[in-house]
């Protein structure tokens, strides 16, 4: 397991409410997430958890009603305007739809620049040879930066959007269901390059996803959100193996297993007729 | 549904209002004033002096505006300037060939637009054509078309009057023929405005998922068209009926013009050439009026289409 | 097969096209129209410009002796009542026209483009105050202000052209807000602000950039109406500009001669219609431009010329006559262009689930609704039996296909709420379906309707049964979906990826009540899936696509513990859900080939690891292999006996 005394981002006490006409709705009550050093911490959930909200919140996109954020040790719950903006060289993200993570009438080395531009890191370092590293980073060719996205397929794409987050030498990475809309040979190809970057660069990633088996293999440290509040939080091996609460058990046991063997065993009891043993089929 | 009608209708106050500011808001900038446009250059001061005090232009403009405000709260717009009657008594009387063309025009253009625009939804020529006239309804400018429709209607084949205007109540036969290439001039770009909203809406709802759906659970075709597609086409096309209706008010100044009908717009020229602001004034509170009561009809009716508004 | 990430790159790289062919002669060839309609404004406007100089006549120049002649070689386009020559009119009217009509364009962009992005991007309170704002003006009568400001201004024109673009911009801000509201949700405006790039530069950059095409659109279709309605003013006689022609006056002169000539109404009309139009169709190349600028290379294939591929006559032979669908080497194109899916081969016995599974772009779903007869405008089926219940729906066309609908073959789709009429209740779509099946008295009609949603276990149909669409979940929304498959009684259910837009608990109960459906009607299922997960829970057999054809097929416990096809073997192994935590994903080195550039051989070959010369060569026929899976490897047995496949 990784050094967990060494926390990178810390969200304490988080509680996010929306208006929404006349009507308040909380989208999180009371979310502690703790981010150790080069780790990786999954959110999971279904839709309506709130798993989307903390990373807003975290990223600064929600206004956080009650609660803290400490990212590298600065207390950046209020922060705003300039002070907020300059966070870019700290953390990041990567999005879900490959489709719209760039912007499609920009070239992908205009989109790589654009954090560097914001953050005032242009004159410091050779640009050019930054793109060529960062896009080399995530296995595309540095060519890559002249050509417009149209171009390059789904996965490609997300390749160039973590690339993207790299270029500002950030220490956390908001991953937002960042491998969700891949294929599964892509996607597998994606978890694998978040996995490599973080051994090489000591990156720590917060991985919100609501795919199960997902979270089980990238992340080390997992929290169970369900309808806003945390239902369970722990190391990802204890979690998923031994669940205490009941809606993560539920959780778990929905996510089909990719084995016909094992997954007729876990089928909902309720199921009239068991599945038959054809095992004897296989020579 | 309530609430939408209660906000449309709170919508069209500060509409109202500003639609009836307007002409005094610009007042100051008119190069001499009312009374000037009124005796004309060769009027003494003293003259000048008087017709100021009748027409109350020595009070502040707040106070002149509060006036006719209140006027009109009460149904009196004042009076013309060069004709001395009572705005509302001139634009009354003007109501009924102008509402004649715009309804009319609206309701074959609606009827037309639709109709051809659900047989193109589906590509084919027709849907090229209805593409096609789009573009070219757009160009063409309507005072032209309706000289072009006097010129060989009239003048060549003399088959219709080319202008003036009965009224239905006098001979409801000839009020329909004088209406003919009035109500054709206003409704054929409007006509191409609808089908081609109609075309492009009914495709999308064809592209609809449900579609599919309906189409597997054995769902005829014509249900397929007109229960389900239609429906779900029909916020957009009542959108553009409405903004068709609103043209259509529009083009009666240009229209009505060229066809010698007495009626809202060709009143609203004369009076622009004429300079005389309360009468334009007035012209301005009926279209803004008719506007309203449109909108309002259109909202009612994205109600009844679209069940999401309904319950809101 | 574990390769490295820089190693995949590579392989995914030919789709690279070089396409640098000039700007102008890319848009020539692109958007003829729209070239040709931007020329032709050009001109008019430098025509315009030159008209001092080129014009045979000064555009005041009286002739008494010639009025109201036709074209002559003297004047090309006649003269008007005072003897005025046509063509030199119109010329020395083009720069004030043109001018007139930018100055309102210029109003037009300079308040509708900040005022919807600002709203847009904004949102509330600046979004609703500018939004009021904008509803309220637009619902004022353009026309009727325009006069007004006239009667004040004394007839300005410039005065009304600002009017004019003060009035229409309310329409340019509601359409640049929507667009705003749009792309401001694209993950990447996102990016930019978890970035640190200011809100200014944000919408300085990406959202102008994005709405560009949007705007530039609206601006000439407004470009187009500033110059009818400036030329309507001056057809009335409402605008002064001293003594120089315009186009609308000189069809307001044309008219007051009318009775005596039609002709020098005509250059006038048609120069107002020609130069309008050219805006018109600049803007429609303008928004095909730009709409295809979005749009991913993918979409491409589209018009690409066919390249067909005979497939090998396939060599199994299973016992599948009594099956109650075969589909046999079924192929679906795109009309006059490429081919999608090629050969389809598979069969559901009675009481059967069988499982399609692939990857995005294999062809599942197009194989779903070419078996189905229900393929979207522009695809067709090309070849191949699908014969259901010993009849082929094929070959018999509409008539057999409609026979089975609802009553033989039901469907259900992904796209749970999308696939009900959002206009009509859960009760109107029910009764419309049920009715097409039986005719029932209205008592026995309700008591079906209920009947149906308590078969898809909704607990309160009373209740569901009022509701819209919009006022559901998507889990009840595809339970409702499922009982709208099931009123026409059908023998089998085609589901095309039925959970995959829902939550896993939700996906849990829809898969659980499609397996008891099946298990207490002996119903047949046909589930399309890209989920190993959903396949090994429901599948009695799999079928296995790639790139258009199927690959590998079997008893779902043979697919999965001993596949036959090294892309069905890959596949597996890429799946998180049974890889020890920690361990590295298997993956597969670069891309599906696109529709129109497969091989000929096996189309896996540039990605397998196992590929050998002989792979392509030629296509490659489905046949059976032990322990009974059929594949379309020609070294499933060679590979199985080195053990490399199994798991």
């Amino acid at each position: 397991m990784k050094d967990t005394s060494y926390p990178v981002l810390v969200a304490e006490n988080i509680t996010v409410r929306y208006r929404k006409g006349r009507q308040h709705f909380t989208a999180l009550d009371n979310v502690n997430v703790r981010i150790p050093h080069a780790a990786t911490v999954g959110l999971v959930g279904e839709s309506g958890s709130g798993k989307s909200t903390l990373a807003k919140a975290i990223l600064g996109l929600v206004p956080i009603t009650t609660g803290r954020i400490e990212l590298l040790g600065q207390d950046i719950t209020h922060l705003n305007g300039r002070r907020r903006r300059g966070l870019g060289r700290s953390i990041q993200a990567v999005f879900q739809d490959p489709n719209t993570s760039l912007n499609p009438s920009f070239t992908v080395g205009r989109s790589l620049i654009e954090p560097l531009k914001a953050q005032n890191m242009l004159g410091d370092i050779d640009v050019d040879a930054r793109v060529a590293e960062v896009l080399t980073a995530v296995g595309m060719e540095p060519d890559a930066a002249s050509r417009q996205p149209r171009q390059f397929s789904g996965g490609q794409r997300q390749r160039i959007s973590i690339a993207r987050a790299l270029i500002t030498n950030p220490q956390v990475v908001v991953c937002d269901e960042a491998v969700s809309a891949l294929d599964l040979s892509v996607q597998a190809q994606v978890l694998n390059l978040l996995t490599d970057l973080q051994r090489e660069r000591g990156l720590s990633y917060l991985f919100i996803s609501h795919d199960m088996s997902v979270v089980k293999h990238i992340c080390h440290e997992v929290t169970v959100l369900y309808r806003g509040t945390i239902k369970e939080s722990g190391p990802t091996q204890q979690i998923t193996t031994q669940p205490a609460d009941p809606y993560t058990k539920a959780l778990l046991l929905a996510a089909p297993i990719a084995d016909p063997v094992v997954q007729r065993q876990r089928q909902r009891p309720t199921s009239a007729v068991p599945a038959p043993s054809r095992t004897s089929l296989i020579s | 549904m309530l609430r939408l009608i209660l906000r449309r209708l709170a919508l069209s106050i500060p509409l109202a209002l500003i639609a009836s500011m307007i002409s005094f808001v610009l007042v100051p900038f008119l190069p001499g004033d009312a009374a000037r446009a009124l005796l004309g250059p060769n009027a003494t001061a003293a003259q000048l002096a008087a017709a100021r005090e009748e027409l109350g232009l020595n009070l502040p403009l707040w106070q002149q505006y509060w006036n006719w405000l209140t006027g009109a709260l009460h149904g009196d717009l004042g009076t013309s300037l060069i004709s001395r009657q009572p705005v509302t008594e001139l634009l009354n009387a003007r109501l009924e060939p102008s509402l004649s063309l715009i309804i009319g025009a609206t309701l074959v253009a609606s009827i037309i637009g639709i109709a051809m625009g659900v047989r193109a939804a589906r590509r084919g020529v027709l849907g090229r054509v209805v593409d096609s006239s789009s573009i070219l309804a757009l160009a063409i400018p309507d005072f032209w078309l309706g000289l072009v429709l006097v010129v060989i209607f009239a003048v060549q084949l003399k088959l219709l009057p080319p202008t003036g205007y009965v009224p239905i109540a006098e001979d409801p036969g000839m009020w329909a023929t004088s209406l003919i290439l009035p109500i054709i001039t206003l409704s054929l770009p409007a006509l191409s405005r609808i089908a081609k909203q109609t075309r492009d809406s009914m495709a999308t709802a064809l592209d609809g998922t449900y579609v599919r759906t309906l189409r597997a659970a054995a769902v005829k075709e014509n249900s397929i068209i007109y229960r389900h597609a239609l429906r779900n086409a029909a916020v957009p096309i009542l959108t553009v009926i409405g903004l068709v209706f609103v043209g259509a008010l529009g083009g009666t100044v240009a229209i009505e013009s060229i066809f010698a009908i007495p009626g809202l717009g060709s009143t609203a020229v004369q009076a622009t050439a004429s300079r005389d602001l309360p009468l334009i004034q007035g012209v301005v509170v009926y279209f803004t009026l008719i506007t309203i009561v449109v909108n309002l009809i259109v909202d009612l009716a994205y109600g009844y289409f679209n069940p999401r508004v309904r319950v809101k | 097969m574990t390769v490295t990430s820089s190693q995949r790159s590579s392989a995914a790289l030919p789709n690279a096209v070089p396409r640098r062919q000039g700007w102008l002669g890319q848009a020539w060839k692109r958007q003829p129209l729209g070239v040709i309609a931007s020329i032709f404004i050009l001109l008019i406007f430098v025509l315009g410009v030159l008209a001092p100089v080129i014009a045979p006549f000064k555009a005041g120049q009286q002739d008494l002796l010639v009025t109201l002649n036709g074209p002559s070689s003297a004047h090309w386009l006649g003269t008007d009542a005072l003897g005025r020559d046509i063509l030199s009119r119109l010329l020395y009217a083009a720069v004030p026209s043109l001018t007139y009509a930018l100055i309102a364009l210029a109003v037009f962009l300079l308040i509708g483009v900040p005022l919807g992005i600002v709203a847009g991007y904004r949102g509330g309170r600046i979004d609703s105050v500018i939004s009021r704002v904008a509803e309220i003006a637009m619902s004022i009568p353009a026309v009727i202000i325009l006069l007004v400001v006239l009667a004040v201004f004394s007839s300005s024109p410039i005065a009304a052209m600002i009017t004019l673009g003060v009035l229409g911009s309310p329409g340019l801000i509601r359409v640049v807000r929507g667009v705003t509201l749009v792309v401001r949700e694209e993950a990447y405006v996102t990016a930019a602000t978890v970035a640190g790039v200011k809100p200014v530069n944000i919408m300085a950059t990406h959202l102008v950039r994005r709405a560009l095409g949007p705007i530039l659109v609206q601006a000439s279709v407004f470009v187009g109406s500033a110059l009818v309605i400036q030329a309507a003013l001056a057809f009335l006689g409402l605008l002064s500009d001293g003594d120089r022609p315009t186009w609308g006056g000189m069809i307001g002169e044309a008219s007051q001669v009318i009775s005596l000539t039609s002709w020098p109404l005509v250059p006038a009309g048609l120069i107002i219609i020609l130069t309008v139009m050219a805006f018109g169709l600049v803007g429609d190349a303008i928004r095909d431009a730009t709409s295809d600028e979005a749009s991913p290379a993918g979409r491409r294939w589209r018009r690409r010329r066919a390249k067909t591929v005979t497939p090998a006559a396939n060599q199994f032979d299973l016992d599948t006559k009594n099956h109650l669908l075969q589909v046999r080497n079924l192929r679906v194109s795109v009309d006059d262009g490429v081919t999608l899916v090629d050969d389809a081969t598979f069969s559901v016995a009675q009481g059967e689930i069988v499982a399609v599974v692939g990857e995005s772009g294999c062809g599942k779903s197009v194989t779903a609704l070419g078996t189905l007869g229900l393929l979207p405008p522009g695809l067709h089926v090309d070849g191949g039996s699908v014969i259901f219940d010993g009849v082929d729906l094929l070959s018999r066309g509409a008539e057999a296909y409609a026979a089975v609908r609802g009553g033989g073959i039901g469907y259900v789709a992904q796209d749970a709420l999308g696939s009900l009429d959002p206009t009509h209740t859960v009760e109107g779509h029910l009764r419309e379906v049920i009715l097409r099946h039986e005719k029932l008295s209205p008592a026995k009609l309700k008591q079906r309707t209920h009947e149906l949603l308590q078969q898809v276990q909704i607990a309160d149909p009373a209740r569901v049964l009022k509701l819209y669409p919009h006022e559901i979940s998507g889990g009840m929304a595809q339970r409702i979906n499922i009982a709208l498959a099931l009123a026409g009684r059908p023998r089998l259910i085609i589901a095309d990826e039925p959970t995959t837009a829902l939550d896993v608990t939700v996906q849990s109960e829809i898969l659980h009540l499609l397996r008891e459906l099946q298990q207490s009607t002996k119903l047949s299922v046909l589930i399309i899936t890209h989920n190993w997960g959903v396949v090994a829970d429901m599948a009695d057999r799999a079928v296995v696509m790639y790139a258009g054809e199927v690959v590998e097929m079997g008893d779902v416990y043979t697919v999965f513990q001993a596949p036959r096809f090294p892309y069905t073997a890959a596949l597996l192994a890429a799946d998180p859900s049974v890889s020890p935590l920690g361990k590295r994903l298997e993956t597969i080195p670069g891309r599906v080939p696109a529709p129109g550039s497969r091989p000929t051989g096996c189309r896996f070959a540039g990605r397998c690891p196992f590929a050998t010369e002989a792979c392509l060569d030629g296509p490659l026929p489905l046949r059976v292999v032990p322990p009974g899976s059929v594949t379309r490897c020609i070294r499933a047995e060679e590979l199985a006996s080195e053990g490399v496949l199994d798991r």
